[in-house]
């Protein structure tokens, strides 16, 4: 993806704004932010974010290309949705920050080691395949990321939980082998590459 | 009153022994009391919750939740559709005003669903609605109290609504920094609300809990403190992310912050259905990590005639 990257770079040369405009999720409200700041004060996450929301608008529309696509800022999104509804213009920021997040993921210029990112690309290789989430395969997924060792440290660190939850007949452990899912799993897998498809070249990312 | 029927959309937490089935079963059994039929949508697949935006970009995620309103319009036709989880609701509800916001991305979706062969049954006309609503909206508070033959008085309820059953979309037009229906719901089977409960509204960390879990313990921590500090028996949600989070991560927080956390996490529906004379296990309540005593007990005794 690094090649769509340079290929960015090259059409947008003069303007990043445009650049989002034309590829990020609802991307043309960001020239809408007056800079008031009540989204990055609304934030859950707020403290954690190197350029909270609003800073972000700012820095796209003085053409910060680099440093807004490779920071780990709109990675912090819990999707709570507070800065939508406070927001005096009713610009969609929530979805904006998911679409600055998959912009940066498809050109392979976000944070690589980000906890998010790598957990949101495991949710969807999961759901992509039968349609449903499989909860055991995502959370073992999850904590056997970073290898064996590190994974058998984190699965007892989270013994007790887990225990709990096997417990409370909320963990279902024998899907971790087999899982139904979707009757038609073979159309949603067909579906999804077909709207990747029209996306990537509606964006024009097909490479 | 008439049998009420509604296109359910369950959604992939509700499945047999997974995170929320206990939810899942209290909706049923309060449904059951309220003569209401739940027509659960065949075939139904993931929303893509709050976190496939990242990998599913914006097209495949709108495409899987047109299949849900697709096969709704389909097989349910007529029906409303109405979710138990926020983020299948939120989910369902975001990609119909996109999609009937743009020609394009209308037509590039019914593209992509023809690979699913339900290219020509989506309309997006159905109403998308949460059971809550369903409950305010199609019964309201009195006629909700009617059914009930137990009361849960003496419990007093942290009532935490948490961020996406109350944002963007709200519900029965309640403010997004104060909603009140849960209090109001836990005051009509007999419970005690706290209305002065300031973390009714803060995000639990949503799916960040599982890739940030210090930073959400950290919002987690506050949401349980506060309960216990006005004096609340119990936290009371309708989300099953947020039930899930508030309650399994006490364990991780009393270890990291010295505290002695161990406050049951329950659903308005297993409330409503223990007041409505279902057993503990009709009420999912053996389905709490943190067992709701007090609940259980009031279950378990006999109905006065």
């Amino acid at each position: 993806m690094a090649d769509s990257d340079t290929a960015m770079v090259e059409r947008y040369r003069n303007s990043f704004l445009n650049e989002v405009e034309a590829n990020v999720e609802e991307g043309d409200w960001v020239k809408m932010c007056i800079q008031c700041g009540v989204c990055s004060g609304s934030c859950p996450f707020g403290p954690h974010w190197e350029h909270p929301p609003q800073e972000l608008f700012m820095m796209i529309r003085a053409g910060k290309r680099e440093a807004v696509l490779s920071t780990d800022s709109m990675w912090m999104c819990t999707s709570c949705y507070n800065c939508i509804v406070r927001c005096p213009r009713e610009i969609p920021i929530t979805h904006i920050m998911h679409g600055l997040a998959n912009y940066a993921h498809r050109l392979g210029i976000a944070p690589k080691m980000n906890p998010t990112r790598r957990f949101a690309k495991l949710f969807w290789d999961n759901i992509a395949q039968k349609g449903r989430v499989n909860e055991m395969r995502l959370s073992v997924g999850l904590y056997f990321m970073d290898g064996l060792a590190s994974g058998i440290k984190k699965s007892m660190e989270m013994a007790s939980t887990g225990w709990g939850m096997f417990r409370a007949k909320r963990m279902n452990p024998p899907t971790l082998f087999v899982h139904k899912g979707c009757k038609d799993s073979e159309g949603i897998r067909k579906m999804l590459k077909k709207a990747q498809e029209i996306e990537d070249r509606r964006k024009g990312l097909t490479v | 009153m008439a049998k009420k029927e509604y296109s359910f959309y369950p959604g992939c937490t509700s499945e047999r022994r997974a995170s929320a089935s206990n939810y899942m079963v209290s909706v049923e059994s309060m449904c059951n009391k309220l003569d209401v039929k739940l027509n659960e949508i065949p075939d139904w697949n993931c929303c893509t919750a709050s976190i496939g935006y990242a990998e599913g970009g914006e097209l495949p995620r709108h495409a899987l939740n047109a299949r849900n309103i697709a096969l709704s319009e389909k097989h349910n036709n007529g029906q409303d559709i109405v979710a138990t989880c926020a983020a299948c609701w939120l989910g369902a509800k975001e990609t119909q005003q996109r999609l009937s916001a743009s020609d394009q991305l209308l037509s590039d979706t019914k593209e992509a669903l023809k690979e699913a062969g339900l290219a020509i049954d989506y309309t997006g006309d159905v109403p998308i609605r949460h059971m809550v609503e369903v409950l305010l909206e199609d019964f309201g508070y009195e006629e909700l109290a009617k059914p009930a033959i137990k009361s849960l008085e003496g419990i007093k309820f942290a009532g935490y609504v948490g961020c996406q059953t109350n944002r963007p979309f709200g519900i029965d037009g309640e403010s997004f920094e104060n909603p009140r229906y849960l209090d109001k719901l836990v005051e009509t089977v007999g419970g005690q609300a706290i209305e002065e409960y300031d973390q009714k509204v803060t995000c639990c960390g949503g799916a960040l809990a599982f890739s940030e879990p210090e930073k959400s313990q950290e919002q987690i921590k506050d949401i349980v403190e506060s309960a216990y500090d006005h004096g609340a028996d119990m936290i009371v949600t309708p989300c099953p992310v947020c039930q899930m989070n508030v309650e399994i991560y006490q364990d991780s927080i009393n270890k990291n912050y010295k505290t002695k956390f161990n406050m049951p996490v329950t659903y308005y529906s297993q409330l409503m259905t223990v007041a409505y004379g279902g057993s503990a296990k009709e009420a999912g309540l053996d389905g709490q990590v943190i067992r709701a005593k007090q609940l259980e007990d009031i279950a378990a005794k006999p109905v006065k005639k």
